[in-house]
């Protein structure tokens, strides 16, 4: 009984131990300055006057619903969201689909598909802003839409088109990491259902559905809510490639928490509009959360 | 024989199919590496035929040029540096708070687990500003400890190490009890030596997530004594004189140490990517 307790003792002093130094940082640097940008959201602060913070109660947040940049970019931002979730869900969903077979040489092609993942998304924006170039003589895309017969296109410098080539880009370098998972999915689904499905006739496109679909349907779900919660903090693309422009057709909203706060200035206002953000990505896992847990 | 024939048609198609749908898919990486090896003035010639792809006159000129006009070398060691310090301290901090959550019976431990859940959802994007002054504050700006402090502690790696832990068996831990290990000591010679692939999950995830990370060092790396490599070529792309050649150049030696640690460390990511799909 006494070596119990002196255990227990022990444990406990152990457990203090192991916690500390990560409680410690946790609390410097993530819910310090998560309380803090609720805190400063409510005033003037600009870095300019660092002395002189007012608390204005309401005022940046009844600001911001009239600031037509801020729901210029809250626009942006559903959008590439909107946009980039499907496309990039069904490009992993196929490649993974296509590398899921055990054949010799498999993992070549899957490291083919996975590269542009490894390449870092600057490499990648630095690229395809290249490859965009709206002139057919310097952009390698154009020469090839020109070579169709087809009239070049604007991609980053129309702003019609601007929003979708990023998409467009995005979901070619990040669908290497959802297809890895849906993979792993695929070999979750016995064999047997396969055979079965052979022997009643099933063709491919009927064991497609009635097979892999449901088998993968919790995976699925999974990586629809990774692949949104990603998308909403978009800022790398439009800093390297378009500066929020043409027209602000790309200007997110972390790119505008990123202007406003450290080109503006306006400390309070940025922190305001990060709080707004929180509270779009924070609803959005539990809503997602939630659906995920139903079944 | 008719089984046999289709075996060989599946076969056809599905290395004919994936060569052809991998090639366009990596064209993008294709002509990067091949402009980087072209004079300037062959870059943007011919490029409506598929010759653009090969190098007529393969030379490693563009990459002579990267290293003359900019210290590219001292980038990438800076990123090797600021991102294996961070997972140095990440494996133990937090493998040692998640082993404590799986483990070690103590008050308010229930509550620290599900504060951490919960805050594995906050973005560090919304708190970046304040983040940033606190930084300021201490001093950190263009110093290493503001690209590395911030990021030791992990809500996501303490959350994994202590799923990992949790399915250790208690039978082992007691018998190194038994042996006379206090709960600190069997946490390093007993635990640790077998738990191999969580911390090379962490490892490799950490790694890819640090190395590519471009915000953050933004707008703490403001000189070049501690600029990353993300940094370097975002900065290269800007600066005159504009010749396509070594910018390509640039970009595919960036790529070059992400490429060599994937290869290496590749079952582990696959593994670590998977895994969160599965836990998460």
């Amino acid at each position: 009984m006494k070596t119990k307790t002196r255990k227990k003792k022990y444990e406990k002093r152990a457990a203090y131990i192991f916690v500390i130094p990560a409680v410690l940082l946790l609390f410097a640097f993530l819910i310090l300055p998560g309380i803090s940008t609720i805190r400063y959201a409510f005033t003037d602060y600009n870095i300019m006057r660092p002395d002189d913070i007012n608390f204005i109660g309401l005022q940046n947040f009844i600001n911001l619903f009239q600031d037509k940049d801020f729901l210029k970019s809250i626009w942006n931002t559903f959008h590439f969201t909107i946009f980039v979730v499907p496309f990039q869900c069904l490009l992993a969903l196929g490649l993974a689909l296509l590398v899921s077979s055990r054949r010799r040489g498999v993992s070549i092609f899957r490291a083919a598909y996975f590269s542009p993942m490894v390449t870092s998304m600057v490499v990648v924006a630095i690229l395809w802003s290249v490859l965009y170039n709206p002139n057919p003589n310097n952009g390698l895309i154009n020469a090839f839409i020109v070579k169709l017969g087809l009239e070049p296109i604007g991609f980053l410098s129309n702003p019609k088109t601007a929003m979708n080539s990023i998409v467009f880009m995005s979901a070619w370098q990040a669908a290497g990491y959802q297809m890895m998972i849906f993979l792993a999915g695929l070999q979750g689904i016995p064999e047997e259902q396969y055979e079965a499905g052979a022997i009643d006739g099933a063709g491919s496109i009927r064991r497609f559905i009635y097979i892999t679909l449901p088998g993968l349907k919790n995976v699925i779900k999974y990586v629809i809510m990774i692949t949104m919660i990603q998308a909403m903090k978009i800022f790398t693309q439009p800093y390297v490639m378009t500066k929020g422009g043409p027209q602000n057709a790309t200007r997110t909203l972390v790119y505008y928490i990123y202007e406003q706060g450290f080109q503006s200035r306006n400390f309070g206002y940025a922190c305001a509009v990060a709080t707004i953000f929180f509270v779009i990505v924070i609803s959005m896992s539990l809503v997602l959360k939630k659906i995920i847990k139903a079944d | 024989m008719n089984y046999k024939r289709k075996k060989l048609l599946g076969n056809i198609w599905f290395y004919a199919g994936n060569t052809l749908i991998a090639i366009i898919f990596i064209s993008p990486l294709i002509w990067m590496v091949s402009s980087s090896l072209k004079p300037e003035s062959e870059i943007f010639a011919g490029m409506n035929s598929l010759q653009t792809f090969i190098p007529k006159s393969a030379s490693l000129k563009n990459y002579m040029e990267v290293f003359t006009r900019i210290n590219i070398m001292k980038f990438i060691l800076n990123s090797f540096f600021y991102v294996t310090i961070i997972i140095i301290l990440d494996l133990f901090i937090n493998s040692i708070c998640g082993y404590a959550l799986a483990k070690f019976e103590f008050k308010g431990k229930d509550l620290l687990l599900t504060l951490i859940i919960s805050l594995m959802v906050l973005p560090m994007e919304s708190i970046m500003l304040p983040l940033y002054k606190q930084v300021a504050d201490l001093n950190w700006v263009n110093q290493w400890a503001g690209l590395i402090v911030p990021f030791i502690a992990k809500c996501f790696s303490i959350y994994m190490f202590r799923q990992f832990f949790v399915d250790i068996p208690n039978e082992l831990l007691e018998a190194a009890a038994i042996d006379g290990c206090g709960p600190i000591k069997t946490f390093f010679k007993v635990v640790v030596p077998i738990s191999g692939t969580v911390y090379a999950t962490i490892f490799i995830l950490d790694f890819v997530g640090h190395w590519n990370d471009f915000m953050w060092p933004m707008l703490v790396a403001t000189g070049e004594k501690i600029r990353t490599i993300q940094l370097a070529i975002q900065t290269f792309f800007g600066s005159k004189p504009i010749n396509y050649g070594p910018i390509m150049a640039s970009l595919t030696i960036s790529a070059i140490p992400m490429l060599i640690m994937f290869i290496a460390l590749q079952k582990y990511y696959v593994e670590g990517i998977a895994s969160t799909g599965i836990k998460g």
